[in-house]
């Protein structure tokens, strides 16, 4: 029932993934997602798929989103007047999250950064789907004297508890990669690139490789007991449960990374000398607070609250509003996540939102909602 | 379920005298996916045809229901305070949304009979 509704539903200038044919043979409902025709969920369900992910492992196609490499001397230095991460430090083999900002200090997106090894600095960007095409042209203009070269690339992450074992037995080694670290391997003779990373909140990894090679991959994968397959819904599920924030929701042009939680992003050196568009709101920030900050939110009531609605303090003023908003599977309760006026920000303060035609209570909540378990390498083991 | 009448937005009716049971079809709750809250009327609700009478939230998003038929609400599923996923469960059976005093039964029959929504699933 799935197929041929969706075939009808589909516009013809969406893009297919390069594991189009596999999603819709495991059952996927496809729905449109950022120009691409992306599996939403599969026969499970966003609730199953959820929970699996946090038991013990899932794989999702992250295709749509961009690849591109950045080589040339001094390229980190460069892109640094783009972003606020120390980029001139980052070692080789690991990976920084950031983000591209405005003059404005608003972001323009947020994406991961490696430092490929090897002589010559190369530098392996991952950025959002919706917004490669500016992010590219932007990066293309700024860093003109640069090697700047899009990857045509399936992405796939590997999410959950059992993730690294699974890995491990196909890919060794891959077991030991440090949080936030990168490594190519050999898989049939194709470079495959994994980072231990995802957005899950959950142990994982990001394997890139060619799209001839990613159907053997995945099938490999799912052919584990202990993986199967997830969609765009579960992916939402899991990072608005870990607190993470998403593009075009959580984080847009008028949003700076101070009042979005990322703070922890901005490198040190950075924030003393600055060199990247948008600094002066981002020190105003940093020195003053900023005046609103993003917040989870928890409704009092079994009904969840949506993108939107809007927040209020007592005595009916309006203090911010909801960027993300759902139910939660494994608290199996609404969640949500926005941004409200500092002074009203303080955990455990009461609010209330709108809801249709009506009033709920919502307090204001710690995020993340569900612990992060990202790998934390054993003592006396060597970080790689 | 021979007697059940649908309509073009996944609704259905099973009319028994004067009443009215309303949910939506097996076709909607799959199309939803999981369903985790339902806010249903108070009885005594008076809707028209076509009018809100539900709100169905799935774990993505927040679906209106619309009542096919005009009526009087006078009783709404108990169970589905606690248990919202009877309606992916058993739409047509346990997971029944609201009960309402019919006020023109002359309107179920411009729904669609069982043979005639599974040809428009068809065209869908």
């Amino acid at each position: 029932m799935t197929e041929p509704d969706v075939a009808i539903a589909a516009p013809p200038a969406l893009a297919k993934l390069p594991l189009d044919a596999l999603h819709r043979r495991l059952g996927a409902r496809m729905a449109p997602f950022a120009g691409y025709e992306m599996p939403l969920q599969y026969e499970s369900g966003i609730v199953a798929e959820t929970l699996h992910t946090r038991r013990q492992a899932s794989l999702f196609d992250v295709s749509h989103m961009g690849q591109a490499i950045l080589a040339g001397a001094g390229v980190g230095r460069v892109l640094e007047s783009l972003t606020p991460a120390d980029l001139v430090s980052l070692p080789s083999e690991r990976t920084r999250y950031t983000q591209l900002l405005n003059g404005n200090g608003g972001i323009l997106d947020d994406l991961l950064v490696t430092r490929l090894p090897g002589v010559e600095e190369r530098l392996l960007l991952v950025v959002n789907a919706a917004r490669k095409h500016g992010d590219f042209a932007l990066i293309r203009e700024t860093l003109r004297p640069f090697d700047f070269n899009p990857l045509d690339r399936a992405l796939l992450a590997l999410q959950g508890p059992r993730a690294a074992a699974v890995l491990g037995a196909l890919l060794p080694g891959a077991e030991d990669l440090a949080f936030m670290s990168w490594r190519a391997f050999d898989f049939g003779g194709a470079p495959l690139f994994v980072s231990r990373s995802g957005y899950t909140g959950e142990d994982g990894f990001e394997l890139s490789l060619r799209a001839e090679h990613a159907e053997d991959l995945a099938r490999l994968l799912l052919s584990h007991e202990d993986v199967a397959p997830a969609g765009l819904g579960a992916r939402d599920a899991l990072r608005l449960e870990a607190g993470l924030p998403l593009y075009g929701h959580d984080l847009d042009e008028m949003t700076d990374p101070v009042e979005a939680g990322l703070g922890w992003s901005i490198g040190k050196r950075r924030r003393a000398e600055g060199g990247f568009l948008g600094f002066e709101r981002i020190r105003r920030a940093l020195e003053q607070g900023p005046s609103r900050i993003r917040v989870g939110l928890l409704p009092q009531t079994k009904a969840p609250l949506r993108e939107g609605a809007e927040l209020y303090a007592p005595g009916d003023e309006l203090v911010g509003h909801v960027t993300s908003g759902g139910f939660s599977p494994t608290l199996q309760r609404p969640i949500a996540m926005g941004y409200v006026a500092s002074n009203h920000a303080n955990v455990g303060a009461t609010l209330s939102a709108t809801l249709r035609d009506k009033r709920i209570d919502v307090s204001v909540a710690p995020l993340p909602f569900v612990a992060h378990r990202y790998f934390k390498m054993p003592v006396g083991k060597d970080a790689r | 379920m021979s007697d059940l009448r649908y309509s073009k937005d996944h609704e259905y009716v099973a009319l028994d005298g004067d009443v009215a049971t309303l949910g939506i079809s097996d076709y909607a709750q799959s199309q939803l996916g999981d369903i985790v809250f339902i806010e249903l009327p108070e009885v005594g609700k008076k809707v028209a045809k076509g009018k809100e009478i539900a709100v169905i939230e799935s774990v993505k998003a927040a679906s209106e229901v619309y009542s096919p038929v005009s009526g009087e609400v006078v009783e709404v599923n108990p169970e589905l305070g606690e248990t919202p996923a009877l309606v992916n469960d058993d739409p047509l059976g346990r997971g029944w949304l609201v009960k309402l005093r019919v006020s023109d039964a002359g309107e179920c029959a411009s729904l669609m009979d069982d043979a005639a929504y599974s040809s428009f699933l068809k065209t869908l």
